[in-house]
């Protein structure tokens, strides 16, 4: 029988205004992340050289008169081989003599010079004037010797060939991958004995410790930089413990970035860890099999994909993060560094996009490597499992209390260490305590206004991001056919996981400075911030918006069609009130994050949107540490405060909307 | 009370007929003058132009250029008020400036004003290089005092010393053209190399050195005397030299972006910025402002500071600012190895 022609629903109101809304979304990612991306990209490959033949010069004798002679730049390096061809690429602001041209050069010879561009749009300066045009320009000697010649604009790979053979750029590579490395290996090591004494001893005080574990994701990365210099600087107070070595440089980098990536490990290591099959215990002691054998045989294998994901995880935030280095890194050059100092300090915007191209791909692979592992894993817990019960173990329970304790002692003696810093009046001369470091409006950095306006930002950022955030996961699990397309917005949602904060800030600036954009009106406000933001943190939201979602059985969207009911209403009156809790989740997520960050919104803040987190980097920058520090604090009560509310408030809407859940 | 109705309405019509004749122009100024005296600023200038409303946006030295850069084909800022003369001069050969020559510009010292005629940029206040070097940390480790550049290479000062990175700080640029300028090229370098082996760190800003120095966390600061006069006089243990070969300055400068469209208001901006007022408003934190003989002494500074201002070549500094950046890193930025 021949085969029929393939038969496909019609699609319904419903599905044509889900695909629309998926598409809005969509649409959405694309405009905020893969155009800037893709922008930056191509200025990469924008390159500066200086075009010799586009030059033309003529000579005249001892007397002033011209001979007629016209020689291009192009004929005379020939002829003397002034530059060679290396010295040639540049960059915007790339300026070349033209004295080498001409052996015979005096700036006291009566010879006179003539140059010209032989295109209109040539560019050349004498002195500090640019001309431009094709005609004729007469100088003497004297100031012939002004004249240099500007670059014009092309495309190649020029600067990625600079960049790797300029040691003191690509040693960066180097330092990241290795601080990155050595940050993984203690941070997971620490987390992962943390979680295994919370999730599987008898000691006491879990949920003490519990709550300082999670403290440091409440505060910007580079605070605990600013701590260690109160601790370890030259006027430390307990800098005898480094014997002599600097804490500026790769041992600050690191012992900074284990405190702040701690928090990420061990929430997913203990989620690895909390949940075990017993009988496997069960059956490792019937067997006779050592502690030791047994842990190595069953709980690592267990908790190994967590371990991995932690791992993973921790080397992606530690390449990437750029405030730590900043302020403790010393002439530890790294890359998210490198792209500060090349666009701020230099306003070299090209070879600041190599750079960013260069840490992408490191960023991206531990991604994708990690995203490979995940998909591999299968359900060890079955229903036939019977939960793990730690059982007391006088000896072991001490022992993992000192270590935790020794941890705890770790997180809260650095956040204890700022707030002292932010009291005393002028360390470490005068040691009385005074508030005269909280009058940010004598510092640079925004002052007060900063410290609200992050608030503001963080408030923007949970509204609009999670109703964007849940409404397109919500339309992208639950929608039906269109695989394609919700395999691609699923790429779209996965990848600002694997985009450096400065990278998206760089990409934005290209993206939305340029005037030609009509887009361009945010730049500078805001509202681009908040974008940033909500991009920049888009993955995890994503994330656990879909995982809620996939909780909830795909009838209920059946049912609602079957009582003619639009998909709508079924999101407002069903979905949303199920899924809250994951929705306050996301919320909180996203206004402690917005608090918090600094590498995404360093290069797109403006004068009246300044940020708190942003005025921790520049005080410090200026020096003012203390007042750097106060602020830092300042950002760490107001997250505090934020998660107190966030845990009371769904304690209450739980109450009232997850009633169903227990019977 | 029909009558009293009239004066409120004939009040209110003559409010805002009185707005309407002072039509505010709003002019958006670029600067990088430290946030705290912006306010002072634009005080003093609408006692003598109420008509005009400053909007500041206000960043770094560094910030402020790559953002007027960024934006050179659509620029947003009508007047630069206080910007690195460097910087300025970057901007002019983009042929981003219009040249204006404000009223009573003669008076202004020569090395204030900009050559071309009418000049692109006129100066406002000199911000000199100095060394902040903090008394006690220095007897604890029993250091000589330094009174000159060279004296800064010596061993005894081995891992004592910090500068900015001229790659990222203004400041850090000054010195480095101040040395190539003093001691020629060939000798800039090697003085550099020599004192590369004493530098504990470079920093990324350049008040940084001297404020480390001042909480002795480094004895020896390479900075700004500004700088080094308000940590002073916070009560810090400084002595502020002035190296004995002279010392690399830059200035805070002032002038027009091109393609403005409140031409008329920010040339009477500019015309305010050289007035003897606006001088002895910048004396405030300044010692060398661009008129002479107007300047008093202020607290905390050393003597003999405008005297030891080298003749800086700015555009000598703009013009080979790439090259000197380039060849730096190279030297110095690349040696730190992961041990």
């Amino acid at each position: 029988m021949p085969t029929g022609p393939v038969i496909k629903g019609k699609l319904s109101r419903d599905d044509i205004l889900m695909r629309a809304g998926m598409i809005v979304i969509a649409l959405y990612l694309i405009v905020t992340l893969v155009m800037p991306l893709s922008v930056m990209f191509s200025k990469s490959l924008s390159t500066y050289r200086f075009d010799l033949s586009a030059f033309e010069f003529q000579v005249s004798d001892e007397a002033g008169t011209f001979d007629g002679t016209v020689l291009t730049g192009l004929e005379l390096n020939e002829a003397t081989g002034a530059y060679k061809p290396r010295d040639l690429n540049t960059n915007a602001d790339g300026r070349l003599g033209v004295t080498g041209f001409f052996p015979d050069f005096s700036f006291r010879s009566p010879v006179e010079y003539q140059i010209r561009s032989i295109a209109e749009d040539g560019r050349y300066l004498v002195g500090s004037t640019l001309h431009t045009g094709s005609d004729w320009q007469q100088l003497d000697s004297n100031t012939f010797r002004r004249v240099s010649l500007r670059p014009t604009k092309s495309r190649g790979i020029s600067n990625f060939v600079e960049y790797f053979s300029t040691p003191a750029l690509s040693n960066s590579i180097k330092n990241s991958l290795w601080i990155a490395a050595v940050s993984t290996v203690i941070t997971v090591g620490l987390a992962f004995w943390f979680a295994y004494a919370l999730n599987r001893s008898c000691m006491r005080f879990k949920g003490a410790f519990r709550l300082i574990a999670m403290m440091p994701i409440l505060v910007p990365s580079l605070l605990p930089g600013i701590a260690l210099v109160y601790l370890f600087g030259n006027q430390g107070m307990l800098k005898e413990l480094l014997f002599g070595a600097s804490i500026y440089g790769p041992i600050g980098i690191i012992i900074g970035s284990v405190f702040f990536t701690f928090p990420h490990a061990f929430i997913i290591i203990s989620t690895a860890l909390a949940i075990s099959d017993a009988r496997l215990y069960e059956a490792a002691t019937s067997l006779r099999a050592s502690r030791w054998r047994t842990f190595w045989t069953v709980t690592i294998p267990a908790a190994r994909y967590g371990l991995i994901s932690a791992a993973f995880v921790v080397f992606n935030l530690v390449i990437t993060d750029f405030g730590l280095p900043k302020v403790i890194g010393g002439q530890f050059n790294v890359l998210a560094v490198d792209i500060y100092k090349q666009v701020i300090g230099q306003q070299n915007f090209e070879m600041g996009a190599v750079v960013s191209v260069v840490l992408v791909i490191p960023a991206i692979l531990a991604f994708a490597i990690d995203r490979m592992v995940q998909s591999k894993q299968v359900s060890s817990l079955s229903a036939r499992s019977v939960p793990f019960q730690p059982k007391p173990d006088k000896k072991m329970d001490r022992i993992f209390l000192t270590y935790c304790t020794f941890v705890g002692i770790f997180i809260v003696g650095i956040l204890a260490v700022c707030q002292f810093a932010a009291l005393v009046k002028f360390w470490p001369y005068d040691l009385s305590l005074s508030l005269k470091n909280y009058q940010f409006n004598r510092m640079d950095g925004g002052g007060w206004e900063a410290y609200y306006n992050s608030i503001k930002l963080g408030l923007l950022t949970a509204v609009v991001g999670t109703a964007v955030v849940f409404f397109g996961a919500y339309l992208v699990e639950k929608s039906k056919g269109f695989k394609t397309g919700r395999a691609i917005f699923q790429g779209f949602a996965m990848l600002p996981m694997a985009i450096p904060g400065m990278v998206l800030g760089l990409a934005y600036i290209f993206f939305f400075n340029n005037p030609d954009n009509p887009l361009n009106v945010i730049y500078g406000t805001m509202v681009i911030l908040v974008v940033s933001t909500v991009t920049h943190f888009y993955t995890v939201s994503h994330l656990t918006a879909v995982t809620a979602l996939k909780q909830m059985d795909g009838e209920f969207e059946s049912v609602a069609a079957s009582l003619k009911q639009p998909t709508m209403k079924l999101f407002a009156r069903v979905t949303v009130p199920v899924c809250l809790p994951a929705i306050l989740d996301i919320s909180i997520y996203l206004f402690v994050n917005a608090m918090t960050t600094v590498s995404a919104v360093v290069f797109l803040y403006s004068t009246d949107t300044a940020l708190a987190s942003i005025a921790v980097l520049n005080m410090d920058d200026a020096g003012d540490i203390a007042p750097a520090a106060a602020m830092g604090m300042m950002i760490f009560y107001t997250n505090a405060f934020a998660r107190i509310v966030h845990l009371i408030a769904s304690k209450g809407i739980l109450g009232r909307t997850q009633a169903w859940r227990t019977r | 009370m029909n009558f009293k109705l009239t004066t409120a309405v004939s009040a209110l019509i003559g409010a805002a007929m009185a707005t309407a004749a002072i039509a505010q122009t709003e002019l958006t100024v670029y600067t990088a003058v430290e946030a705290e005296d912006l306010p002072r600023y634009a005080e003093k200038f609408n006692e003598v132009n109420p008509d005009i409303t400053v909007n500041w946006v206000r960043d770094s030295t560094g910030v402020i250029t790559a953002k007027l850069l960024a934006e050179r084909d659509n620029p947003q800022a009508d007047v630069i008020w206080g910007l690195a003369a460097t910087s300025l001069l970057l901007l002019k050969s983009e042929g981003m400036l219009e040249a204006y020559a404000p009223a009573g510009v003669e008076k202004l010292n020569a090395k204030f004003v900009d050559k071309d005629t009418p000049p692109a940029w006129v100066g406002m206040d000199a911000w000199v290089a100095a060394v902040c070097v903090n008394t006690v940390e220095s007897e604890k480790l029993g250091l000589d005092m330094p009174t000159s550049w060279k004296d800064l290479t010596d061993p005894q000062y081995e891992g004592h010393v910090i500068m900015p990175n001229p790659n990222s700080s203004g400041t850090g640029f000054l010195d480095v053209s101040s040395w190539l300028q003093m001691f020629g090229e060939d000798e800039g370098w090697a003085y550099m190399d020599a004192l590369h082996n004493n530098i504990a760190r470079y920093t990324h800003s350049g008040s940084k050195p001297c404020k480390l120095a001042a909480s002795g966390e480094i004895p020896i600061g390479i900075s700004f005397a500004f700088r080094g006069a308000k940590s002073k006089a916070e009560g810090a243990p400084l002595e502020i030299i002035v190296p004995s070969e002279g010392v690399g300055w830059d200035m805070e400068a002032t002038a027009i972006v091109a393609g403005t469209d409140a031409l008329e208001a920010a040339q009477k901006l500019v015309d305010f910025t050289v007035t003897e007022d606006a001088m002895r408003m910048y004396n405030v934190g300044y010692a060398v402002v661009a008129i002479d003989g107007i300047a008093e002494p202020v607290e905390h500074f050393p003597e003999g500071l405008a005297d030891a201002m080298i003749d800086n070549d700015f555009e000598f500094a703009a013009n080979n600012r790439a090259r000197i950046l380039e060849e730096w890193q190279k030297r110095y930025d690349g040696k730190s190895e992961p041990k």
